[in-house]
Parts: C-alpha cells; structure tokens; sequence
C-alpha cells in the first residue's frame, strides 16, 4: 500500500540523514521524497512516499515523530489532498515524430523547456497516473532520459 | 563586549559544573588538549583516565545506571572517537542517559581527511538519541544543555557532542540558558486518564493478571508504585533482565525473570494469562520467544513513554503512553478507587503460580567435587545479605547472576542487556563504584567476557576504585558451547579458551588482589577474602566446564516450550530430531 506522508523538519545539517536512516535502518522503503523550504526559513518540508502495511505504516510515523528534528509529521491517508509531481523529459525527435510528439504533449498540457533537430524536453507536471500516461505514450518515439522530482502533496481546506 | 570572553573549553568545563558534574571518564590526545589543560587546573570534578575509550564510556553507563545520574565521557577524535561506538550502542540499546564529547579536527579541515578524522556524528548516528556537532563556539554552553536535556528525558538515552579543536580554543562569553525548550521535542509525561481508567477496569476484571516490568521501571524510579500496585492488585510481577530490581526479587509476588533463561512459573504464568500488564518493558525476542506463541489468551495493557515500543512487536489492546512513574501513581489512584475483594479475585491464581513454583523451581545439581557456578552466586547472596551493586558481563555468568542472586532494590543490578556487550562489566563497576563508593561493587563475568576489557584494572587501581571481580571460569566462551552442544551436534568451533591467563598472577601483576577457588570447600573462604579486600579483587572460580544455563527456551519457540537440565538427555535427541 502506498502512503504519502509529510514532515516538518528542522532545516539543520544531518537532518535528512537522520530521516533516511530511520527508513533504511528498519528496513522501511523510501518511493520519492522530495525537501524545500518553507515561509519559515529554518524550517523545511519533507514529502515522503512510501510503502507498507498498516503495522509498518505506524511505526514509520510514530519513529519520525520520535526524530528530536522532526516538528510535525502529517500522514495523508486520512485526509483530501492534493499531490502534484513535475517531470521532465527528453526524447528522440527525428523529424516524422515532431508533430506527433507536440499533439501528445498537447493532450497533457506539456510544455516544451528544450528543443534541438534530434529532441525536445517536455515539462509536465500532474499526479502520479498523468505523468505515468504520458511517459507511456512517448515511450514508442524513444525516451532519452526521465527526471521526476517525487511528489508534494497538500491537504484541501 | 562588555563581558568577559572566555574559550571553548572553559565554556565546557563551566556548563558541566553548571550541569552539577562530579566525575568525568576522559581519555586525552591532540585535537582536546586544550579541553585537558583547562580540566588539569580544577578541582571541581573529578577525571577518571581510563584505559580504553570504551571502558570510559562503560564507566560513564555505570555510574549513570547505578545513580540515575548523566554518565559523562570524553575522548579524542578520530580512534578515541571510534572506540566510543560500543560504549554508546549499549547505552542506547538499554536506554541509558549519557554524554559523550568526542574532539574533531578543526572545522576548516572537516571532511578532508585529516590526521585523527573521523566523522563520528554520521557514524553515530543510528546509536545515539541525539547527536552535536557543534560548528560555532557561541552555540556551544546551549547545545550541552540540550544535550543533558535531551539525554535524561523522555525515553533516556547517550548523546554525543562533537568538539572540533577550534571550537575549544576560541573565545566566547558564557551564557548559560536556565531553561531548555525544543519546539520539535516533547516527550509525553502524564498519561491519557481515559486509556488508565480502562487499564484499571481491565486489571479489576482479570482472573489471571500477571505485570511484567522492564528497565522503564528503573529508569523512572517507579518501583515503589510498582509494589504498591502488586500489593494493593495481588497482581504477580515477572521482570526482564533490565527490570531486575524493580521489584523486590524475595517478594512472595515475584516471579522472578522471564524469557528465553526465565523461570518455569513466569513463563507459565504468561503463557496461561488472561491479561498482561507491561511497564517499561519492550517486549524484545529474548521475553517474547516465538511471538505468535506470546501469551496466546492475554489481553495487553502496555504502559511505556516511547510510542514507538507500542505494538512495534506484539499487539497491544490498552496503550498508555507516558512517563512510568506518573502512569503508575494515577493507575494506583483509580485502582484504590475500585473496591474489589483482590485477595479473593487472586486467589485460585496464586495458588495455580505456587503450584508452578513447586513443580519447578530454579535449582541446579550441586557437587562435591567441581565448583557449580550457581553455588559461588548463591554463596555470594548469602554472604552480602543482598547488600551489593552486582555488575556482569555477557554470558552464561550473566543469566546465573540474574537468577541466583536476588535483588530487592533497584539500580543495585547493572547490565548489559539489548547488546548484550562483553567487556561491560568491569568498567561499567567502575563507574558504579566512582558514584557509589560506600557500596561494594561485584563484577561477575566470564573468562571470555573479562578478557574484552581488562586493561581497566590498572584504572581502579590507579584511581583506588577498589571493584570486586567474580571470575566464573569454565575455560570457555560458555552460553556459545552451550548453544553448540545443544544445537550444533557438540561441534565445539571456536569456544576453547585453551590458554585462558593465570587471573591470579595476572592482578597481581596490575597490582591488585588474586585470589583463587578450585573445588567447593574454597568457595566461601575466598568470597569472604574478597568481601574483606581494600583494593581491587579478582576471585578466580575454577568452575564446571559442561554447566548449562536453564530454564532454555530454545530460539524460535514459544516460551512456554523450556527445555530443562535434567531432561537434557531426551530434549536433546528430540531437537537433533526436529533438525
């Protein structure tokens, strides 16, 4: 079972080993985790995603809350959110694909970031299933290099 | 600035005076000689120079476990830093509060492989609550305040404060924060009152309760509610190897230890129960045995300060998160409160329990010829009346010492439990010896264990820490022979200790007492020689090679699955059977 969790962290050195650590050291399974600042500058946000079952689940969040570094820790399960994830990616362009690549990237609402003769890089950004479809229906053309930035996700009002 | 600006290393020196430090364990080298030279013209607190970097961090554990009390270690960067690693993982495995200052390189050459380097904050990091490296001497009286905090609250724990040189030698006005607050660290004290009123109506129910204590019993000092609570309940109490003490051991209520080296009656007594309430206690795989076998028809009450013991093993029905000792006094309230007729209630129960006991108490077969280990511990009780700080190794020794000898009062039991460190024992009665000098401090231990930090009786002969060491000597590393003969076909790989020393020649040579018993007449002679000693004793028990522990309850089995001495010949057949 996938989970997303959020952390708020002290923004300190050592920190976010302190926070894979616990994951590897029980042989718990980090997916993406993703860290940035937050409106206060000696905190930051941790969004991590992970997999396990329920026992596993509450010992992750119960051992983060532990972490004398970690402030806050939300587990999504329980909650409406909103996840986002950005993605980039470069594929082969010869020049029968070009047209075909941009309707694609159309559908998804991509951007292209880069282009030359032989490629574009597309930006998109969207939940997981999205970003998953979109890779799929390039993946015919030739994908040279995918880079996801992990999730973030936050809770509707 | 209008205040005076002293260095870092009077900043250290001024916050553990501030932090009432009486002792510190501290090894010198390069990068802390100016943290040396500022200790060397104080008289405050006292500097204990250990041998080994982990015999002074086992000391700092030992004074620590037999007071209450913050250990404090000191040690140089680089290999001083490394050889601190056993000495923190033992106390954080058994929840221990210490602080250890390690030196490091200056800042400026952190992470170029410098002389002496060695990043010990990473290293550490899995075996300490917490851990400093402190980058800015400004930031150095706040982090050690913290660092005390942090290590004695809560669930307690070693804390480690990475020192680089520059760090020490520069100047800083001393400012000294009275009061610590951690926005991200908030152990919880007092528990939820509406989970203690259902643990109370569930304790009022139950017809075959039986309370399990750990070392969260001795660490919050609770174990005077826990006797109230036994008393008042009629409730039978059954300890770990870490609660030995939190409850008095001749007490009729006792059960003594459980697990793996249990007693026959405890372990019963679990496994038949219908409700189990744990205190302090982490239900580790050397209580639990086979954990679907674990107390099959209880409900489980668990009252511990760290959420994350709480069903991390087994499932537990009423969780009561906080701090034992609080727990325990409000739990007392709302029991009082219930006016059940518990002698009544308890009444089939205890007598099932005496049945038990009967049928099969802790014994061994005593001889005539060759020196049982268990007889030198039980002629050890006899002789201090219970009177004694016991300190042991790792072992078959360590199991015989919780078994044979009975300890009514907490912190008067030192061990090393959830690692299970050999080498522990000597330094760590050392530290307890430094804290509690009126007391007599036994070390009991093995020829194997004894030899993994011997180089500290030059340390307490050197500071007059006259400590008293049992050596149960079997010539062999015992509880693995014992594991070999019973599960490995007696195929002896690597147990012989064939040239074990001369302990006797081998004090003397340090210049402590040895003394020496090799059949059973001498047993009591030489434990009242060593009883009698000034200085440091090492008492050489030249004792049964093929001696067991039991109760056994084999690795993977239930714990009410024992295997027992005198059924050795037909358990043995049926394991070689199953394998």
């Amino acid at each position: 079972m996938k989970h997303i969790i959020s952390a708020l962290v002290e923004n300190k050195f050592g920190v976010l080993s302190r926070v894979s650590g616990l994951f590897s050291g029980r042989g718990f399974n980090i997916e993406t985790i993703s860290i940035g600042p937050t409106l206060d500058p000696t905190v930051s946000q941790m969004t991590i995603v992970t997999t396990g079952d329920e026992r596993i689940l509450e010992q992750i969040l119960k051992q983060l809350n532990k972490l004398i570094d970690v402030i806050k820790v939300t587990d999504f399960a329980d909650k409406e959110f909103v996840e986002r994830e950005m993605c980039l990616i470069k594929i082969n362009t010869p020049v029968e694909h070009r047209s075909e690549a941009l309707r694609i990237a159309d559908i998804f609402r991509a951007r292209v970031v880069d282009s030359t003769q032989k490629s574009y890089t597309f930006q998109v950004t969207g939940d997981e299933k999205k970003i998953e479809a979109f890779i799929e229906l390039l993946k015919p053309m030739g994908i040279k290099e995918v880079v996801r930035t992990g999730k973030i996700a936050i809770t509707r009002d | 600035m209008s205040n005076k600006e002293i260095t870092g290393a009077e900043i250290f020196l001024e916050s553990l005076k501030r932090e009432k430090v009486d002792t510190i364990f501290a090894y010198p080298g390069g990068v802390v000689l100016k943290i040396f030279d500022v200790l060397y013209d104080q008289k405050d607190i006292r500097i204990i120079l250990p041998r080994h970097e982990q015999g002074g961090v086992h000391m700092a554990d030992g004074y620590a476990r037999s007071t209450g009390k913050v250990g404090v270690a000191l040690a140089t960067s680089g290999p001083g830093a490394t050889n601190t690693v056993t000495g923190l993982a033992t106390a954080y495995m058994d929840s221990i509060p210490i602080v250890v200052f390690t030196g490091q390189v200056p800042t400026a050459l952190i992470g170029n492989d410098a002389f002496q380097e060695a990043d010990i904050v990473g290293i550490t990091r899995p075996c300490t609550k917490y851990n400093f490296l402190v980058k800015d001497v400004k930031d150095l009286a706040q982090t050690i305040k913290e660092a005390f905090y942090i290590a004695a609250s809560g669930r307690p724990g070693p804390v480690l404060i990475d020192l680089p040189r520059d760090v020490v030698t520069t100047k800083a006005e001393f400012i000294w924060p009275e009061k610590v607050d951690i926005r991200s660290y908030k152990p919880s004290v007092t528990g939820n009152k509406r989970q203690i009123m259902q643990a109370a109506a569930a304790i009022a129910k139950a017809k075959k309760p039986v309370a399990y204590i750990g070392g969260g019993v001795i660490s919050s000092n609770a174990a005077e509610q826990i006797r109230e609570f036994a008393e008042l309940t009629r409730i039978p109490v059954t300890h770990t190897l870490m609660g030995i003490g939190g409850f008095p051991g001749t007490h009729p209520l006792s059960l003594g230890m459980l697990g793996m080296h249990g007693t026959y009656y405890a372990n019963m007594a679990i496994h038949h129960s219908d409700l189990i309430v744990a205190i302090g206690a982490r239900f580790d795989d050397r209580v639990t045995g086979k954990v679907e076998g674990f107390a099959p028809e209880a409900k489980i009450i668990h009252i511990d300060v760290d959420p994350t013991s709480i069903r991390k093993n087994v499932r537990v029905d009423i969780p009561v998160v906080g701090d034992v000792k609080h727990v325990m006094v409000e739990l007392n309230k709302e029991l009082r409160a219930i006016k059940e007729p518990w002698d009544a209630i308890r009444k089939s129960w205890i007598k099932q329990i005496d049945a038990w006991r009967e049928e099969r108490p802790l014994t061994y077969e005593q001889s005539d010829e060759v020196i049982k280990p268990q007889f030198v511990i039980e002629k050890l009780y006899e002789l201090t009346g219970g009177d004694a700080i016991i300190v042991t190794d790792v072992g078959q020794h360590q199991m015989w010492a919780a078994q044979f000898f009975k300890y009514d009062t907490p912190r008067n039991w030192l061990s090393s439990g959830g690692l299970g460190t050999m080498g522990y024992g000597l330094p760590a009665a050392i530290g307890a010896k430094v804290a509690r000098p009126d007391k007599n401090v036994f070390s009991i231990s093995g020829d194997g264990s004894i030899q993994m930090n011997i180089q500290e009786i030059a340390t307490s002969i050197e500071n007059n820490i006259p400590v008293k060491v049992i050596i149960l000597n079997n010539r062999f590393l015992g509880m693995v022979r014992q594991w070999q003969e019973l599960f490995y076909a007696e195929r002896y790989s690597s147990v012989d200790l064939g040239s074990t020393p001369d302990f006797v020649k081998l004090a003397e040579a340090y210049g402590a007492i040895g003394l020496r018993a090799v059949k059973p007449a001498d047993v009591e002679a030489v434990l009242k020689e060593g009883l009698k000693a000034k200085r440091t004793v090492f008492m050489d028990f030249v004792t049964a090679r093929y001696e067991k522990v039991f109760p056994m309850v084999p690795a993977g089995a239930s714990i009410n699955e024992m295997i027992f001495g005198e059924e050795k010949k037909k358990e043995e057949k049926k394991l070689k059977a199953v394998k």
